[in-house]
């Protein structure tokens, strides 16, 4: 070891493997629906596209994370986005295509997909 | 792609209830289910909760998992890692809240807890050294050795005003100043991790879950005086702690960090570690030096102090395992921060074995001058059974106790050594009223007794007289001319020990005679043990009115020492009876008491 860069440079690749051990109450949380429904209809290769993408770009303020059914299995595999002070956005019958949509319009720029949505599914 | 962390306890706590199978189960289980490149295992050091063990976390949701068996892993994976239903049963009841869950520094254990020395235990992978750079590791190192001169790393350490946590309390600071100037062809740091108080594992804590700290720390302390070379003197009874600071010490070589031009800045540095054979008196300084050298564990008088011939007849720094624990922190976030928290003279935060009769048993670590009331009945959940806290024995061997009416203490140096306590390494035992203070004492003598190395005349054979007039007064033959004896014994012994060993086995016994001296009259006068334990001075009885003549304290007694016919009062015959208690634990009715 020779300079304070040489060590940055370790930290900071090291550092972005355990972000998911940060305890970040304001981070935004990505849930997918992981029940035996969710997973039947594939949520798994959606969870690990969001997985994925969130760790490509770099968010350090996003928490992907799963749950179990929803209640609405019908619309599987659903994903709901819960940013602080914000409302819920549910999306449904996700694939891990729309993904990478979602995380760039909803979680870095802001603006949710509303043609994912549930409600729009629903009209 | 990883996209949950599961952190399992490996500190010998949870290794001992299983925790290797369990992280065996854990990986089998997770390839079976097909998930083992989403999950990632991770085997951590010491969390403190040890009550709890073995203990497991799951990232992102942060969910603690306490007492876990080999039997939960399927389901924990099945359900939790692959479908994200929270296992609700195993999760530490405190960090639920109304079906949410609380962040586990949210709950009474760790709520008042501020960890420093312990940073990153139970946080990272204590055999990878990514993890612990990932936390700035090396950073402090960095910071000395480009940024800073050896005078101004002694000043920084002098102004945090941080004392050595190993028992003496002297200002870490001044050592270092004191050895700096000393001219050598060679100095030595020395690190003290022979940790022998019964109950204090809090060294052992550092070493098994944040190796690296400890290295860093060293090689700073090395650059302050100019050595370029360092032991670690840890206990042999220490298996993983021994084998994780080897593992990190050869990752150090391997990323330049310790060896030679460390940062390019022409100091080099080099560790070793020199195993203990458990021997107590080698946690003594000059003890420990003659040990490292090869020769009988024994100490020297001092002055000379190993300031100016220490180790090898060379300068030397000796510190203790968490005194250097703190140092890269207080490199990083200065000695101011580090002078905010605390009392006067007493600086930062001190790790505590909590023992004894208390609910959470395991690690603390907490600001200097919190009080012992909030210690044992905040963060140690209090005392199990309902019982009455009766007092905290702190500092093993070498300390005293804290009595009932003194629970709002606030725990320093100062206030400790005024009680005729000491800091001692931080076991912290607490008692309840069913321990007998005559007994304790006598229990830190017999450990004293055998743990002198016999050297010097008051320790050797002194220890042994005092060990022998206890005995005298717990089996209810003891005379109050023998208290008075005692109690001179012990200022004799102190004032004329060679080393600490010496000087500090007698404050059990006087720690106890000025707060329960009482309880000594009872057993000498009375001929009575007031709380029930010593064996000589007590009979058991049958109270006829309970008694309902069941027979099983008859059929259970290994003597036949108790007749009596069916559906009648029994009796015990005192004569015969050899106090072993079967009766007792074995009667229904509660008509059997000792007094």
């Amino acid at each position: 070891m020779k300079t304070l860069a040489e060590l940055q440079a370790i930290r900071d690749k090291a550092r972005e493997k355990m972000t998911i051990r940060e305890d970040n109450s304001e981070a935004t949380r990505v849930i997918v629906g992981m029940a035996t429904c969710g997973i039947a209809a594939g949520a798994r290769p959606v969870l690990n596209a969001f997985v994925d993408e969130v760790s490509k770009r770099k968010l350090g303020n996003v928490v992907v994370t799963q749950t179990g059914c929803i209640g609405m299995c019908q619309f599987e595999p659903i994903v709901e986005v819960l940013e602080p002070g914000k409302e819920k956005v549910t999306y449904a019958k996700m694939t891990p295509e729309k993904v990478a949509r979602i995380v760039v319009d909803h979680l870095v720029n802001g603006n949710p997909v509303m043609e994912y949505t549930i409600g729009s599914l629903l009209k | 792609m990883v996209r949950s962390h599961v952190l399992v306890c490996g500190g010998t706590g949870c290794t001992s209830s299983d925790s290797p199978k369990i992280i065996d189960a854990l990986e089998k289980e997770l390839s079976k289910q097909g998930i083992a490149d989403e999950v990632k295992v991770v085997r951590t050091g010491c969390f403190g909760l040890c009550a709890l063990g073995p203990v497991m976390i799951v990232y992102p949701e942060g969910c603690f998992y306490s007492m876990v068996k080999v039997e939960d892993i399927p389901e924990i994976v099945s359900e939790h890692l692959l479908k994200g239903r929270i296992v609700t049963r195993l999760l530490y009841q405190e960090t639920v809240d109304k079906d949410q869950i609380k962040s586990l520094n949210d709950t009474d254990f760790y709520k008042k807890q501020v960890r420093v020395a312990l940073r990153n235990c139970g946080v990272i992978n204590p055999e990878s050294i990514e993890e612990y750079i990932a936390f700035d590791g090396y950073q402090a190192l960095a910071k000395c050795l480009t940024e800073y001169t050896p005078e101004q790393v002694i000043q920084i350490v002098t102004d945090s005003g941080l004392r050595g946590r190993g028992g003496g309390g002297f200002p870490t600071g001044r050592k270092w100043a004191l050895t700096a100037p000393n001219k050598a062809p060679q100095k030595y740091v020395v690190c003290n991790a022979d940790e022998g108080d019964p109950g204090a594992f809090m060294d052992r804590s550092v070493l098994e879950g944040d190796p690296h700290c400890l290295i860093e720390a060293m090689t700073i302390a090395g650059y302050a005086i100019g050595a370029t070379k360092g032991f670690v003197y840890v206990r042999a009874e220490y298996p993983i702690a021994v084998k994780r600071l080897q593992m990190a010490i050869d990752q150090a070589h391997e990323y330049g960090l310790l060896g030679k031009n460390l940062f390019d800045s022409g100091f080099d540095f080099d560790l070793e570690i020199r195993l203990g054979a458990g021997a107590f008196v080698c946690g003594e300084e000059t003890a420990l030096m003659t040990s490292i050298e090869g020769n009988r564990g024994e100490p020297r008088p001092r002055p000379p102090y190993p300031a100016v011939k220490g180790l090898f007849g060379m300068p030397t720094v000796e510190n203790n395992v968490e005194t250097f624990a703190n140092i890269p922190q207080i490199i990083l976030k200065g000695a101011d921060w580090f002078a905010s928290m605390g009392t006067e003279k007493s600086k930062g935060t001190k790790v505590f074995a909590l023992g004894g009769k208390i609910k959470h048993t395991g690690l603390v670590e907490i600001p200097m001058g919190t009080t012992l009331r909030e210690i044992v009945e905040e963060i140690g959940g209090g005392i199990p059974g309902g019982k009455k806290f009766k007092a905290a024995q702190t500092g093993g061997p070498s300390g005293g106790c804290i009595p009932a009416d003194l629970i709002d203490t606030k725990i320093d140096y100062d206030n400790l050594t005024a009680l005729g306590c000491m800091m001692g390494s931080g076991g912290l035992i607490v008692m309840d009223e069913d321990t007998c203070m005559v007994d304790i004492a006598k229990f830190f003598l017999e450990f004293t007794v055998d743990e002198s190395c016999g050297k010097c005349t008051p320790c050797r054979v002194g220890t042994k007289r005092l060990y022998e007039k206890l005995e005298k007064i717990t089996s209810g033959n003891g005379t109050m001319e023998d208290i008075d004896e005692l109690e001179e014994l012990c200022n004799y012994i102190k004032e004329n020990s060679l080393c600490g060993l010496g000087q500090t086995a007698p404050n059990p016994v006087l720690s106890t005679l000025r707060f329960f001296r009482d309880e000594y009259i009872a057993h000498v006068k009375d001929k009575k043990c007031p709380a029930g334990v010593c064996k000589s001075l007590l009979q058991y009885f049958i109270i006829a009115d309970k008694c309902k003549g069941c027979t099983a304290c008859a059929r259970v007694c290994p003597v036949g020492a108790i007749s009596g016919s069916v559906k009648q009062p029994h009796v015990i015959d005192t004569s015969k009876c050899i106090k072993c208690g079967a009766c007792m634990e074995k009667c229904k009715f509660g008509a059997i008491v000792k007094r």
